[in-house]
């Protein structure tokens, strides 16, 4: 029997430490003497800190050290040291590094005591006098002053190609729109945390909220100074992040800055407001106008959106490259500006700049398809796109058709009325909508380390993370086909700044990029094993190549005669190994280069619309997804379930207010900040379609992390349009809006 | 400082704490017992949910002190040995989870849900677990894991009674819908 | 959190005598409220008197034909109370469409009336409220007032009572038993919560030293024709935008009485005789329920941010009256 792990709808690996509460997240880690440190934040959003007075903070027995602007330790000097792997260009933010207030909220003070009540207590006792600017948060007013920046974050807007003004012009039907959603927050459910812990010597160990250890590891370098030995940086578990951990958050260098200072371990973690003050998706404004023939070709696309940044850093996201990846049109027109505000720098957050982009498009898109009297399917389906025109290349595979023909019928979508209004049962109004959606299929280089142990255990690691969605389970999982051991025979490591370089989780390319190095150092680790039982002379192996072998059901045998076998454990035993190992690095390969690789996916929506009250039901959801192969089905469903989720969440719910009277997200708590709730799920269907592709990486894999979320939030609006006759441009669609 | 004693998971535990020490800290500083977990401090989020007298609460919003004599049941006390309760086990089988962060609350939740209602639709729990934020999953799961723990211990009461068990247990007819969808 | 003291009153005379002595003294009982605003420093005890042990946990009939709750009854006990339950399903509605499970095992009664606002700028101590330290200003009248007041509401306060049971009671015209060092009294539902005029930092007119004992449910429960309509942002847990308890007496499908309150619209549940008594005598319908619902609304006035709150409790109160009288589709 050949030992098939890939595909199969594996448990995970992680699951009886979480429902056991073994799993032990940054803040979960103890040591002797552990001191805590609570963070005192501003209160207002621009000016300087003219006054702080800690002395009666300081009397409060028990308080170790009260860490300001005024007595922090000395740090690096250039940007450069605090530019992280996710930095956007300009220069970060430094805690404690003057008494410039750049934003509200912002990190002052560090008070360490001995328990975490008193350090609480003792930072409310505070004091601070400020020399108040005036700051500028309303997005609306400073929009006049927005600039393209001198580097993008994201991809720079492609050239303009066609005749856009020209065709817009001339287009048999047109629309012309302004979308936009407001300023949200990730919200992991647990707070960012990290406990360092003092090693003597210099020496410390962090476990830090992270969505890459070696971000975190190569910051605290950078900034305080430490060599690569003295730094050990781990992350067994996140409580979720969804782009809040890319880039270490204070809280890392509060914490790391105290324990070298007190020579003693520390624990800082944020409070649930404090969550509100390190970066956002950020408030989004686009104007978009398409023009399409009378028969339905789209003719123009004229996209432009203005996002809003720091003061500090350019931050831009892939807003306005999703005309280009979606449809088919001659005559595109695009640009991405930023609004600089006094605010904190916004932060990737799950799709960034897809969600924003194609929520847009794919509104706009539905409206253009009512004008033109096309069912929005037919239309969507005829403006077909088979390149990337952004980038003129070709795609590595797209099932998007496929994704349309097996959500449709799962859905019901050819007995819908397109007439608005059209469908009711007593006092709620019925609407389907629908959308589609990208998201880019990345490759990255990552390392990877094996080692087979004469007992038959098989470990794999690189420093990786596993943020919830299952990396730990699905690396097991192929590390133990491509070695053809049992799965319980299999651990895979991850989040330990000592194991084999990989890149931050995020992007969706985890799947891709560490399961194509771990692919790769067990091949490694196939022709290590072989040349190991090629030493002896009278092995059966002897002539043989890599290509003739096979590893299944713990042995390595001869594809053409099965019964040529010798089980790894009897191999090590015999060749006196303990272990075998191998490390590898993989590369996207170069063909690739030449190709467009995403993941795409349909999303069919039925809302249901009190219409005298004005709430919004999503009673049905169907979401297609061509995404790869997909490794693990409950993994893989589960993702883009939570995804469908976030997009009910973004297009019905989340807003981070900005109150402009103090330049503060106002509603900074999980009772009046909305996130989902399990009564605002009801029936939710996800259809994977087949789609190989031997271009996007070894394993033919393309992520699932963003691309369930994508297409969501617009065939909500597009719904509650169907339902109602309201187009409601701008998120959330709250009741008021719909009533 | 004041001495309280409580019962957690089973042991006796008698401490002085000061009393604004909130019996999340309590449970997780002092006793070590942190597959409690904090997600927001402010009564929002139930990932801090544990059982005080048989009862699930927010162990965020009550004092140490206020728990004095009370029993207390974290998730650490829940399995039985290596034997897992049946809605740990449900969570783990049917991926009622994924950073596994808001887990130990909601299966606390859930476990007092099914001391109640036995056999709840998914509209009853969608609703009863309204306490209980979960930011990943997008909840679909946590519903299937606790019908598979309802349907397990409705099975396992059956077996108790003499009754005869299915072979083939209804659960399982959960997770092949689920497996349909792929 | 600041330091405080803490001791467990064994009765209630020794708990109204701490209470009434001790500066900076306050009640706790189930705390959901109070330890949050604690956390964060809006509010700032010296010493607390945990109250949670005294015999004030019990439902009991009354000689008059109603039910006693003891302050002490936690929400979920009283929700699931077979007698409230049958007698009075608009109350278990209206603490079930409140909180969550786990706050509803332990927050109380007398608790569940002692909530305070859940005004953004009350919660945010970095920022101006009359309510938290008067004088400084109210935030929320320029600021974002989403979920502000409509009704009521004064020049130096906007905020809303965030009670759901709070609303039923009012409907349900309960009286609350207090005791004090100045003796027992009792106070009908309608004075127990203030309007915020010049002194909004007084959510109530229960004194700094009163503790409340008992809420009293006289006999008429409305069982036949109720409902709890609760508008908010999200399917559950989230605080009313918009709520409505209504109660019908009816005959046939005439109205001889009719009990409307509005949750989330005002400092505190927002009831208007007048406008209740426009329904006796009437037929059930909508054509008679729209002037009642414009009469609530007639004096109502928003702000920036809240104005929609004017058309969705009249849309609302409609509803409500319809399904209370059975003939909504």
């Amino acid at each position: 029997m050949v030992t098939k792990q890939i595909g199969k709808p594996q448990n995970r690996v992680d699951g009886r430490d979480k429902v056991t509460g073994r799993a032990r997240y940054a803040a979960e880690f103890s040591a002797t003497d552990l001191a805590y440190g609570v963070v005192v934040s501003s209160a207002i959003a621009k000016g300087k800190i003219k006054e702080m007075d800690t002395s009666e903070a300081l009397r409060v027995e028990g308080v170790l050290d009260i860490f300001t602007s005024e007595n922090r330790p000395k740090l690096a000097s250039y940007d450069s040291s605090f530019q992280d792997e996710d930095a956007p260009p300009g220069s970060p933010f430094r805690p404690l590094f003057n008494r410039d207030i750049l934003f509200n909220m912002q990190p002052i003070a560090l008070v360490v005591a001995e328990t975490y009540e008193l350090a609480r207590y003792a930072a409310s006792l505070v004091k601070v006098e400020y020399e108040t600017e005036e700051h500028v948060t309303n997005f609306e007013a400073e929009r006049t002053n927005a600039y393209e920046p001198e580097e993008y974050k994201s991809t720079p807007p492609p050239d303009p190609w066609g005749k856009p003004e020209t065709a817009l012009k001339e287009a048999e039907h047109r629309i012309s729109e302004v979308y936009s959603h407001p300023s949200q927050h990730h919200n992991p459910m647990e707070m960012h945390a990290s406990t360092a812990i003092w090693e003597g010597d210099g020496r410390i160990t962090v476990y830090d909220k992270i969505q890459g250890v070696l971000n975190s590891q190569e910051y605290i370098m950078g900034v305080f100074g430490l060599a690569k030995e003295d730094v050990r940086v781990l992350s067994p578990f996140v409580g979720g992040a969804f782009g809040s951990g890319l880039r270490p958050q204070y809280q890392l260098f509060m914490a790391v800055m105290a324990t070298l200072e007190l020579k003693r371990s520390v624990r800082v973690v944020l409070t649930r407001p404090q969550m509100f003050s390190f970066g956002h998706r950020p408030k989004t404004v686009q104007q978009l106008s398409l023009g399409a023939s009378a028969d339905g070709t789209l003719e123009a696309v004229v996209h432009h959106a203005f996002a809003e940044t720091s003061r500090f850093e350019d931050y831009s996201e892939d807003v306005i490259i999703w005309p280009g990846v979606l449809y088919k049109c001659e005559n595109v027109k695009l640009s991405h500006k930023l609004v600089g505000l006094d605010v904190y720098t916004p932060l990737d957050m799950r799709a960034p700049g897809g969600t924003t982009g194609i929520f847009a498009l794919e509104c706009a898109i539905d409206e253009l398809s009512y004008k033109v009297g096309m069912d929005p399917v037919e239309f969507r389906l005829k403006n077909y796109s088979v390149k990337d025109q952004n980038v003129n290349k070709p795609f590595s595979s797209k099932e998007l058709q496929e994704c349309y023909r097996q959500g449709a019928e799962l859905f019901g979508w050819k007995n819908r009325n397109p007439q608005p209004r059209s469908m009711r049962e007593g006092h709620n109004l019925i609407g389907w909508g629908v959308a589609n959606g990208a998201w880019e299929a990345t490759q990255k280089p990552s390392g990877a380390k094996a080692v087979l142990t004469k007992e038959g255990k098989l470990t794999v690691s690189s420093a990786t993370a596993d943020i919830g969605t299952g990396t730990y389970t699905i690396m097991s999982q192929i590390a133990a086909e491509c070695m053809g051991l049992p799965i319980e025979n299999v651990e895979f490591k991850l989040g330990d700044s000592s194991l084999p370089q990989s890149p931050l989780e995020g992007g969706s390319w985890t799947a891709s990029t560490v399961g194509s190095a771990v692919k790769l150092v067990c091949e490694k680790l196939g022709e290590k094993l072989l040349e190991l039982a090629q030493e002896s002379d009278d092995s059966p192996f002897k002539e043989v190549s890599i290509e003739e072998v096979e590893f299944t059901d713990g042995q390595m045998r001869l594809k053409e005669d099965t019964s040529v076998a010798i089980p790894l454990t009897q191999l090590l035993k015999e060749n006196q190994k303990d272990s075998v190992q191998v490390e590898a690095e993989s590369k996207p390969a170069d063909e690739q280069e030449n190709y467009s690789p995403y993941s795409h996916s349909v999303v069919f929506v039925e809302v249901n619309v009190d219409e005298d009250l004005g709430t919004i039901k999503v009673t049905r959801v169907v979401s297609a997804v061509a995404g790869g192969r997909i490794l693990n089905p409950k993994t893989a469903w589960s993702q883009i379930l939570g995804g469908v989720v976030w997009g009910i969440g973004m297009a019905l719910e989340e807003y981070s207010v900005m109150d402009h009277q103090y330049g503060r997200f106002i509603n900074h708590d999980l009772a009046e900040y909305h996130v989902p709730v399990n009564a605002d799920v009801h029936d939710v269907e996800v259809i994977f379609v087949d789609e190989e592709d031997q271009i996007v990486n070894p394993l033919g894999v393309k992520g699932l992390g963003e691309i369930g979320i994508v297409s969501v939030a617009p065939a909500i609006a597009n719904a509650v349009y169907h339902a109602t006759g309201k187009r409601v441009r701008d998120l959330p669609i709250t009741l008021d809006k719909v009533m | 400082m004041t001495k309280i004693s409580v019962t957690v998971n089973g042991t006796a535990q008698t401490h002085e704490v000061e009393p604004r020490q909130l019996l999340v800290y309590y449970l997780r500083e002092k006793l070590g017992l942190t597959g409690t977990h904090i997600g927001c401090d402010t009564s929002s989020c139930g990932a801090c949910t544990v059982h005080m007298d048989g009862m699930a609460v927010k162990s965020c919003s009550i004092l140490a002190v206020q728990a004095d004599g009370c029993e207390i049941t974290t998730i650490e006390g829940l399995a039985k040995g290596d034997q897992l309760h049946p809605v740990q086990e449900g969570f783990k089988e049917c991926h009622g989870l994924q950073c596994g962060f808001c887990t130990p609350g909601m299966i606390m939740s859930a476990t007092d849900l099914l001391q109640n209602n036995p056999d709840p639709t998914e509209e009853d729990i969608r609703h009863a677990l309204e306490g209980n934020i979960c930011r990943c999953t997008g909840y679909h799961n946590i519903v299937r894991s606790i019908q598979w723990a309802a349907e397990k211990m409705k099975t396992s009461a059956r077996a108790l009674d003499g009754a005869p068990v299915s072979t083939s247990p209804v659960y399982a007819s959960v997770n092949l819908n689920q497996q349909q969808q792929v | 959190m600041k330091p405080f003291t803490y001791t467990r009153a064994d009765d209630i005379t020794s708990a109204v005598s701490e209470v009434s002595q001790q500066e900076g003294a306050k009640v706790i009982a189930g705390g959901t409220n109070l330890l949050d605003l604690m956390k964060i420093d809006v509010m700032q005890p010296r010493h607390l008197i945990d109250i949670t042990r005294l015999a004030l946990n019990t439902i009991e009939e009354t000689a008059q034909g109603g039910l006693l709750l003891g302050a002490l009854v936690t929400n979920a006990d009283t929700a699931y109370h077979e007698q409230v339950e049958q007698r009075y399903p608009l109350l278990s509605h209206a603490i079930l469409a409140g909180a969550t499970a786990q706050l509803r095992n332990k927050a109380t009664d007398g608790g569940n009336l002692l909530q305070r606002t859940r005004c953004y700028y009350f919660y945010d101590t970095h920022t101006a409220c009359n309510k938290r330290e008067p004088g400084t200003g109210c935030s929320a009248i320029h600021g974002y007032n989403r979920i502000h007041a409509i009704l009521g509401h004064s020049e130096h306060c906007i905020a809303t009572h965030p009670s759901d049971m709070a609303v039923a009671l009012a409907a349900l015209e309960a009286r609350i038993h207090v005791t004090g060092p100045r003796g027992e009294r009792t106070i009908p539902i309608a004075d127990f919560h203030r309007l915020p005029g010049d002194t909004p930092e007084k959510d109530t007119n229960l004194a700094d030293d009163e503790i409340i004992t008992s809420i009293e449910l006289p006999s008429k429960g409305f069982a036949q024709h109720y409902t709890y309509l609760k508008n908010r942002d999200r399917a559950s847990y989230a605080f009313a935008l918009v709520s409505v308890a209504a109660g019908l007496d009816m005959e046939g499908d005439t109205i001889q009485e009719a009990r409307i309150a509005l949750g989330g619209v005002a400092h505190k549940p927002w009831r208007n005789p007048e406008a209740e008594a426009l329904l006796i005598g009437k037929r059930a319908s909508r054509e008679n329920f729209q002037p009642v619902a414009d009469a609530y609304v007639q004096k109502a006035k928003g702000f920036e941010h809240n104005s929609f709150k004017i058309e969705l409790a009249c849309r609302s109160i409609v509803r409500a009256l319809m399904q209370a009288a059975k003939i909504d589709q």
